[in-house]
């Protein structure tokens, strides 16, 4: 199985790679993009039998050491096999 | 009474610690105290008074500054060591590592004006009663450099006022008349902060460097009274 996690800012933490990225496009003329917020895209292959274990073992892996809760949120996708 | 027997100290050297060696020159050649290196891999810390997490880039900072780093073999045994009440001093790199273990709260992140910075900076003296800050005078002004990439405190309202209430800064960004202005926060830290220390008082983390200002041939060692304070606590227990 593969999992996609998508690791977020919280949207009270500033996003200085945001902002930065969001004034170069307005310097290119993308006057109508109001704003940018850039996160983390993790994608990991599971070997496992069951699924609903690999997701609370993914859920804990996203909780300790992909994301840190104080100021990042994470979802998890699951691709398929 | 203070012993003149040295204390004795470990550096943690992660891959990619780079404030590992200035950090042993400090303990071991100015201030003659007795200092190992703990390579990550190791997680034998007995006998060690106190433990410094220097600065750097470990693991390349990947994932997020000091994520990779709290599961090394050498932080396995630090809640002990904390709980055993030696003294922990996290710098730079070494308070990511201890924010993202929850050993301090709250976190690091990347400095608000987007770039990496590397100059002198002031910083004013809170507390001048903790292990790590005797030898200083409340509300003194330090001059010690900074250089992050993620040195911008956070910290959710509800727990920073319980860290404010708690006295747990110990040093804040200010001027050098010591005056805590916007202007004087380089990195956009609330309200000011560089440096926190724990409830039970015997960690510390820090943004600046004191281990690059504590040889007089570099100017003024205003990091020196750091390593005394530690020392001098070390040694009166």
């Amino acid at each position: 199985m593969k999992a996609r996690i998508s690791v977020r800012l919280k949207p009270v933490i500033l996003d200085p790679q945001g902002k930065a990225v969001l004034r170069a496009a307005r310097q290119m003329g993308f006057h109508e993009i109001k704003s940018v917020r850039i996160g983390k895209l993790i994608e990991l292959e599971i070997e496992t039998e069951d699924k609903e274990a690999a997701q609370q073992r993914i859920e804990e892996l996203s909780h300790r050491l992909l994301s840190n809760p104080l100021m990042e949120t994470y979802d998890v996708d699951w691709t398929g096999d | 009474m203070t012993s003149n027997k040295p204390t004795d100290w470990g550096v943690v050297v992660f891959p990619g610690s780079n404030n590992d060696h200035d950090a042993l020159d400090v303990i071991g050649r100015i201030k003659n105290q007795n200092v190992s290196e703990i390579w990550h891999q190791d997680e034998n810390l007995s006998g060690l008074q106190a433990l410094l997490l220097p600065g750097g880039f470990s693991f390349g900072d990947y994932l997020r500054g000091g994520a990779i780093a709290r599961f090394s073999p050498a932080m396995k045994n630090l809640p002990d060591f904390i709980h055993d009440h030696h003294l922990v001093i996290g710098i730079c790199n070494g308070f990511q590592v201890l924010t993202e273990m929850g050993i301090l709260p709250g976190s690091l992140m990347r400095n608000a004006d987007l770039r990496f910075i590397h100059e002198e900076i002031y910083i004013r003296v809170e507390r001048a009663d903790t292990a790590f800050t005797n030898c200083y005078q409340q509300g003194q002004v330090l001059k010690i450099p900074i250089a992050h990439n993620e040195g911008n405190y956070y910290i959710p309202p509800d727990e920073l006022k319980v860290l404010e209430d708690r006295h747990q800064v110990v040093f804040r960004y200010c001027d050098r008349d010591g005056n805590i202005t916007d202007r004087s926060n380089p990195n956009g830290s609330v309200n000011n902060i560089a440096g926190i220390i724990n409830q039970q008082g015997n960690v510390m983390g820090m943004m600046p460097h004191p281990e690059r200002r504590c040889d007089p041939l570099l100017g003024n060692p205003d990091g020196d009274g750091l390593f005394q304070s530690m020392i001098d606590h070390i040694s009166r227990d």
